[in-house]
């Protein structure tokens, strides 16, 4: 088939809002045939990641039918992944949460009571304003993470406080972002600002894409296979991009750094890397040329196992595709504690390569520049999310989970309630299952806010169900990327059982908290309608093509020896950190050494699948088919010392006598035989995800050992290390 | 008989499934039941690796043992060409079609009563339109189309690159193409 059929279809169906009945001839063969009856299509952008793809449901004679991505929108390029696909599974999950729940204490006996809104809303707004009146509102944080959030940021801080945080810093990217922000003044983003689909050569530094599906991401990868780009994939696992990969770099973990480091030795020393990019846009180049000198391949190879031939070999492959040579900052970068470093050395090899900035390398973004609906201003407040860090993580431009949890236990504790938006806490925040207890214990209320039971709820005062992103409004999704553009969110379904949208809920928090003047408006499209039309579009329109583009205002790319001012203090691209330097930290990278394993341990090593989102997904038909349960990655030589069989349940025990659930083993050479490997999200205990419940082994409770990155605060997680325990009969 | 292929390539086809929810979809396939699958096979010892990634399905064939087995006509080519369907009010469910077919691509019952498959998408076919599979797939690994004629992308592609069929020794002429 023709694409150029498939998108004349579209066009079809984004000016034609949709609908006409498609008449098809009959049943003849006796296979009910899919869209025969009136197909009816309406935008979303999908919540099942934080990718939010835009999207088009399908309905078939009302009945739900499917979600297929938007042909205009960058971040899904007409494409759903396979849990975007998968999307109607959160809509149909029968153990979705139903109504609002209230704990309660019946002689000692606790359990969750159904209570209607006006009672859960009631009984919380009352707490809230105890709270403020005897301890002032910013003793009140936002956990949250997704495309909600932004109602309860906003009944946050029209309540006063400053205190959210995501587990998308310092669980994820926030290292990546400081460490950008140090050397270039600006971060990555998300969706991240890498040009792949013009790159000649990317360098993947244990960034698994692939089984890590966020969308663009991966579509503009497989573009980069497509044009036999050559890919340098740094990873102790074979993972499926490294068995793309020109290059397979099998590192010894741990170890990352001595190998960037040796790339930029062979760069600078072979007088490879981009020399009027350098003298033009960077600063600190002699001082970084001085502290790679000995850091020589051959210096590299016993402390990473990679053959000096091999990182001199791949330094030239980069050196000669540049700059359209993008090494790759990755995602999920919480690893040794020396975080903020290692991505400070991935963001100076840029620089070398002259990357950042051109085509094949790093975009710059824009956004729309989208008005916010006139409210009050918020209340000043003087406490920050940063006080719970007590003076340590200077550079943590965002809250830090772990800290929070910290400052919340003990009667002094900084936050006294907490709101808790679609963030399942104790699958996400390493090392805090025995904190969370105690967090719990300590504070006055905690409200979960979800679509389904997840742990999370379990631990809370009042659970509040939304409704999910299929059924609800929400905010307009204003991502920087390649192409500006503002995408709606809209309910193709009424809401299911009693559950209501996050703005909803905020509002009506909001209005009992006498903040009704925040939210002067009886519906949300009041507020999507006005923002619309600020910037030339409307409410109407949206609701047919679901997502608008707009002009770039500024360039994509520099151009040919253009003067450039960095957001830094030396006004450069800082290979020297200035910033580092005057804080009293390495204003260079360097390579430390990190835990090594016991005998008899391996090292925990987790990742994506491309089944499923964090913890959130498990519970969903169609992806618990085709992935039901994760399985531990065991090198064939280790499964024979143990006697482990490939299929058979063992559990994994860590190195502080954590035993995780039974999961399977999968025998594989595609491992190291010094670590194992898990998919993430597994090992639910919440007997309310009746399909998820009891599948698999949870990697975020084996991780008790911690690495926080002294600079912003990044819960390092890879020195940790399980044993094998077998599954009692 | 008009030939429809379907040709994967393999070197870019990262195995996340997405084809299989899509088909799900689409096809309003009940709970347990799919009609693509994707398997992986790694060859080697670390670090000497290689890794493939095939999402298969019914291959289609052009001699499909299915159809000449079926005792009641209920397999079948749609219209004329290789496309195989299974006619759902004349299948008896014998099964003798699952035992015939070397792919393992025939769904072991429906629950409407008669044995299901991959229809390459003939509903979005005759509209002009990539099976759900394919138009689905974020690697772009995926083409369908016409192999008869030489300037549709399929040919394009198995003139110019290296590619395998499954079980080619059956004889039954699989219109499932991948690329290696």
């Amino acid at each position: 088939m023709k694409r150029r059929e498939f998108l004349k279809t579209s066009a079809f169906i984004g000016a034609g809002a949709i609908a006409a009945p498609v008449l098809m001839g009959g049943c003849a063969s006796g296979v009910r045939r899919p869209g025969n009856g009136e197909v009816t299509v309406s935008p979303t952008i999908c919540d099942i990641c934080f990718w939010k793809c835009a999207g088009l449901v399908y309905k078939d004679d009302g009945r739900p039918w499917k979600v297929v991505g938007n042909p205009n929108d960058l971040h899904s390029r007409g494409r759903l992944c396979t849990r975007g696909t998968s999307g109607l599974g959160a809509y149909e999950d029968r153990d979705r949460l139903k109504t609002p729940l209230l704990r309660v204490d019946d002689n000692g006996e606790q359990s969750f009571k159904s209570v209607t809104w006006d009672e859960a809303l009631d009984y919380i707004a009352a707490k809230l304003q105890k709270l403020a009146a005897d301890h002032g509102p910013e003793k009140l944080a936002l956990f949250s993470h997704g495309s909600g959030g932004g109602h309860f940021r906003h009944l946050l801080k029209a309540f006063g406080s400053n205190s959210y945080v995501a587990p998308s810093f310092a669980q994820c990217r926030g290292a990546r972002e400081v460490a950008f922000k140090l050397t270039y003044g600006e971060g990555i983003g998300s969706p991240d600002r890498t040009d792949m689909e013009h790159s000649r050569c990317i360098a993947l530094i244990g960034s698994h894409l692939g089984e890590n599906l966020h969308n663009s991401q991966v579509q503009t990868f497989a573009t980069a296979l497509h044009n036999k780009a050559k890919l340098i994939t740094v990873d102790p696992r074979f993972s499926v991009a490294a068995g793309k990969s020109d290059y397979w770099l099998p590192i010894k973990p741990g170890t990352d750094i001595a190998l960037l480091l040796a790339w930029m030795h062979v760069l600078i020393y072979e007088d490879l890397y981009d020399h009027d990019y350098v003298k033009r846009y960077s600063h600190g180049f002699s001082a970084l040329k001085e502290h790679v000198e000995h850091f020589t391949p051959e210096w590299a190879y016993p402390i990473t196992t990679i053959p000096a031939a091999q990182i001199r070999e791949s330094a030239h492959v980069m050196a000669a595709n540049a700059p359209a040579t993008l090494v790759h900052p990755g995602r999920h970068v919480a690893w040794y504690g020396d975080d903020t470093q290692r991505l400070r050395a991935v963001a100076i090899l840029n620089a070398l390569l002259g990357s950042w900035g051109k085509p094949g390398g790093y975009y710059m973004q824009e956004k729309v520049n989208l008005p916010k609906y006139p409210v009050p201003e918020y209340p000043k407040i003087t406490a920050r999310v940063q006080d719970a860090n007590k003076g340590k993580y200077p550079e943590a431009y965002a809250g830090v989970s772990t800290a929070m949890f910290d400052a919340s236990i003990g009667p002094d504790a900084l936050y006294k309630a907490w709101i808790v938006y679609g963030t399942n806490l104790p699958l996400t925040v390493p090392g805090v299952v025995g904190r969370l207890q105690e967090a719990v214990d300590s504070l006055d209320l905690l409200v979960a806010i979800d679509i389904q039971p997840a742990e999370i709820t379990g631990y809370a005062d009042v659970v509040l169900p939304e409704c999910t992103y299929l059924e609800r409004y929400d905010t307009l999704r204003n991502s920087a990327e390649k192409q500006p553009s503002l995408a709606l969110r809209m309910p193709a379904f009424k809401p299911k059982y009693d559950t209501k949208p996050g703005w909803w809920i905020a509002k009506q928090l909001g209005e009992r908290l006498g903040l009704g003047e925040y939210f002067p408006w009886q519906d949300y499209k009041e507020v999507l309608e006005w923002q619309l039309k600020q910037v030339g579009s409307s409410l109407a329109e949206m609701q047919k093509i679901g997502l608008k583009t707009f002009p770039r205002k500024t360039p994509l790319y520099f151009s040919e020896g253009e003067d450039i001012e960095f957001n830094t203090p030396t006004g450069k691209i800082e290979l020297y950190s200035t910033q580092l330097a005057k804080l009293g930290f390495d204003p260079l990278p360097k390579y430390t050494v990190h835990q090594e394993p016991q005998p008899g341990y391996y090292r925990l090593n987790y990742g994506r699948a491309p089944a499923h989102t964090f913890g959130r997904t498990q519970n969903n038909k169609y992806l618990f088919e085709i992935m039901p349960e994760n399985v531990v990655w065991v090198h064939p030589r280790v499964a024979r010392e143990w006697g482990l069989e490939n299929g058979r349940y063992v559990k994994l025990k860590n190195q502080d006598g954590v035993e995780s659930n039974h999961i399977r083993v999968r025998v594989t050479e595609r491992i190291r035989p010094d670590s194992v490997f898990l998919a993430h999200g597994f090992g639910h205990t919440a007997a309310g995800l009746r399909l998820a419940n009891g599948r698999g082994a949870d990697d975020t409770s084996l991780i008790t050992n911690i690495q926080h990155d002294p600079i912003m605060g990044a819960s390092g997680m890879r020195a940790n290390f399980v044993t094998f325990v077998e599954e009692e009969v | 008989m008009t030939r429809y292929a379907m040709v994967i390539d393999t070197l870019v086809c990262i195995g996340c499934g997405d084809c299989v929810t899509a088909c799900k979809a689409e096809n309003q396939m009940p709970d347990g039941l799919t009609r693509d699958w994707v398997v992986e096979k790694t060859t080697g010892e670390y670090p000497n690796l290689s890794t493939e990634f095939r999402s298969e399905r019914c291959n289609h064939c052009s001699h499909a043992t299915c159809v000449y087995v079926c005792p009641t006509g209920a397999s079948h080519y749609w219209r004329d060409t290789n496309i195989v369907l299974v006619d759902g009010g004349k299948c008896t469910g014998c099964k003798a079609c699952i035992a015939s077919c070397p792919y393992d691509a025939r769904l072991i019952m429906h629950p409407e009563g008669y044995v299901d498959k991959c229809t390459f998408c003939h509903h979005r076919v005759e509209k002009g339109l990539d099976p759900a599979c394919v138009s689905t797939c974020p690697t772009h690994c995926m083409y369908f189309g016409v192999l008869d004629d030489p300037a549709s992308e399929v040919s394009r592609l198995l003139r110019t690159r290296n590619y395998k069929t499954l079980l080619q020794e059956t004889g039954n002429q699989p219109n499932v193409y991948y690329l290696t």
